[in-house]
């Protein structure tokens, strides 16, 4: 239980540690932050092995976090140092850190759905029940590389669980104005994909969902779709003043924030205390200070370095 | 030696590598019937389904498929049945195959083949007979590959096969029933290596694809003139083997491209650029360019014909850079 809530806390902190280093152009790039949608994350990631393969969009700080990939190296990455996971040529929206199973983050909205097809399609191959898992926006959700995904991984029973992150915005536009569907699960039904819509700021229901999805696909009963009804609280993207949306739009999710309401629940179920909810915070928040400061000394790429590693070998 | 048609030995490049390498996989539409051409006949028996593998009309969750499947180590050759439905595909193969090597700091490899035939032969009209591989000259991280006879046929797939990096092996559609000799056994041939398929001393042609036997027609023709054509087959055109066309600009000091393709902005204009940054010195006439004219493929018999660049256009260009005039 404290894992979850020191994962959750470890993303808040980074995510605000990000902002903070983007105002003083010490990170740097196009970012998006999932500030409030923390509990997926932490709870997928949770319900997951480390053999298993996680790819993730273009809003992915929180899943490479939650499966596991070095904050150093990550704040690395945001600020363009050859310390970063992708030696700083990948950047905020290209995460890869494979050996943790988190394959790569794409910045293509729906590419990363069929490319986790693929990723899926190896896990089902190398028959060591790993499981592959993508995560998405309900923005996605009207792309065609999602639609054909769903159809190749219903008809071949990749053990591939879609999670869907629907927070109620594509970029600027709510959904509404996207698609006359509310709930992306209602697509699942229609290639035969088991389907769950679940409370995505409880990060509980969303590790029941996503262990049960995984148990599934390990046995050999193909993908899941496991909707997480979410809301970002910050904007689209780190800068983005948001004015698409109604304040009291956001101050009711605020209310909802799934970090403290779960430490909240922990609370009061007496699991522990509030100063050992504190101190997971603290440490969570101390560790992030300490992985900036590591990242802020790491040297610059060798600018010989633009024209390496376009082809392997 | 065996005397294989274009496609037996793209057929018999597939069935050594999935004999040889229980990571390769044949995946795209109707390959495990044989595909519409018959470039995967018999695969499916010999190796089952699971690896010969029938997918939807669904080209960019394929592609995304055998990105995905090579970023786990798995080799996957996926057929595109034409070129002009790549288009589909252009994010998992410009966004994803093509980036997610240097995006990931080397940490990942895409050892991916993507095999896909074009050309206007058949009156297929506009979206089943265009040229397009100037379109992937122009993404880093993706090498393209142009077999114009049977052996390069197998040599060059086999390669890309065995690549780490996503190759493209662009086939001629008008090239599969053709004849020729194809070396026994296993065959490869290194990415990046031109061919020299007929010296001469007064001009260098330099043809892709199908283009390689109309420029060897156009060069016995011009020999009866007088004029002997020195042609090359660059086979690979990214990477690209300048040196064997620099080499061969010293002796002749003159040039002519000849490609299927829309003359503007394609691998002809890449060509001559390069030339006349490393070799400005030995040329002694302008470069010619003779590809299609700029249009949509149509589909008439009568028009076809006339778009496709044929050897009477070609040998007025050289005879004009010959001779001048």
């Amino acid at each position: 239980m404290l894992r979850l809530l020191r994962t959750m806390w470890t993303i808040r902190a980074f995510e605000e540690k990000v902002s903070e280093l983007f105002g003083r152009r010490e990170v740097h790039g196009l970012l998006h932050l999932s500030i409030g949608q923390e509990a997926v994350a932490a709870g997928a990631c949770a319900a997951l092995r480390t053999t298993d393969r996680v790819v993730s969009g273009h809003r992915p700080h929180g899943h490479a976090i939650a499966k596991g990939v070095d904050i150093a190296s990550l704040f690395a990455e945001l600020a363009g140092r050859e310390t970063g996971c992708c030696r700083g040529k990948g950047g905020s929206m290209h995460l890869a850190a494979p050996t943790t199973g988190f394959v790569t983050a794409t910045g293509i909205v729906g590419g990363n759905v069929a490319l986790a097809l693929g990723v899926a399609f190896a896990c089902k191959e190398r028959e060591k029940q790993e499981v592959a898992a993508v995560f998405f926006g309900d923005g996605a959700g009207q792309s065609g590389a999602f639609h054909e995904s769903l159809n190749i991984a219903a008809l071949w029973k990749l053990p591939l669980l879609f999670i869907c992150e629907n927070n109620g915005y594509a970029e600027f536009t709510p959904l509404s104005a996207h698609t006359p569907i509310s709930q992306l699960a209602r697509h699942a039904e229609t290639y035969g994909i088991p389907s769950a819509t679940v409370d995505g700021n409880d990060v509980l229901a969303v590790r029941t969902a996503i262990s049960d999805a995984a148990a599934r696909a390990r046995a050999g009963g193909g993908p899941s779709f496991i909707e997480c009804m979410t809301y970002r609280l910050r904007g689209h993207y780190e800068g983005d003043p948001a004015k698409y949306r109604e304040l009291s739009e956001l101050s009711d999710w605020k209310t909802k924030d799934p970090i403290r309401r779960f430490a909240a629940t922990l609370v009061k179920k007496g699991t522990c205390t509030h100063e050992q909810m504190r101190a997971v915070e603290a440490e969570a928040r101390a560790s992030v200070e300490a992985a900036a400061q590591k990242a802020s000394t790491g040297a610059w790429p060798s600018v010989d370095e633009v024209t390496t590693l376009v082809y392997a070998g | 030696m065996a005397e294989l048609t274009y496609i037996e030995a793209i057929n018999s490049a597939l069935r050594e590598e999935l004999a040889r390498d229980r990571g390769v996989y044949v995946i795209g539409e109707d390959v495990a019937l044989g595909g519409p051409f018959g470039a995967t006949k018999g695969l499916a028996a010999e190796f089952g389904e699971r690896r010969v593998v029938n997918t939807p009309i669904s080209e960019g969750a394929i592609m995304g498929l055998a990105t995905g499947a090579a970023a786990m180590g798995l080799r996957p050759v996926i057929e595109v049945m034409f070129v002009d439905f790549i288009t589909l595909a252009m994010d998992q193969l410009v966004n994803h195959a093509a980036k997610l090597h240097y995006m990931s700091g080397g940490q990942l490899g895409i050892p991916l083949t993507v095999r896909v035939q074009q050309g206007a032969a058949g009156n297929g009209g506009a979206q089943h007979s265009q040229s397009l591989e100037a379109w992937f000259i122009h993404v880093p991280g993706l090498k393209v590959v142009m077999p114009s006879n049977p052996a390069d046929a197998k040599g060059l797939l086999t390669a890309a096969i065995r690549d780490d990096s996503p190759v493209i092996c662009i086939e001629h559609r008008a090239l599969y029933w053709t004849r020729g000799e194809v070396p026994d056994g296993e065959h490869t041939i290194p990415i990046g290596r031109a061919a020299l398929r007929r010296p001469g001393k007064d001009v260098t042609l330099v043809a892709t694809s199908r283009m390689v036997e109309v420029a060897l027609e156009v060069a016995g023709t011009l020999a009866n003139e007088g004029i002997e054509v020195e042609v090359i087959d660059p086979r690979s055109l990214l990477p690209l083997d300048l040196d064997t066309i620099t080499a061969s600009l010293r002796k002749t000091g003159r040039l002519v491209i000849a490609h299927e393709a829309v003359e503007g902005a394609g691998f002809g204009a890449e060509l001559l650029a390069q030339v006349q940054e490393a070799a400005f010195d030995y040329l002694d006439a302008p470069i010619a360019r003779v590809g299609a004219p700029f249009a949509p493929v149509p589909a008439s018999p009568v028009l076809e014909q006339a778009f496709v660049p044929g050897a009477e256009r070609l040998a007025g260009a050289v005879r004009k850079v010959v001779l001048g005039a």
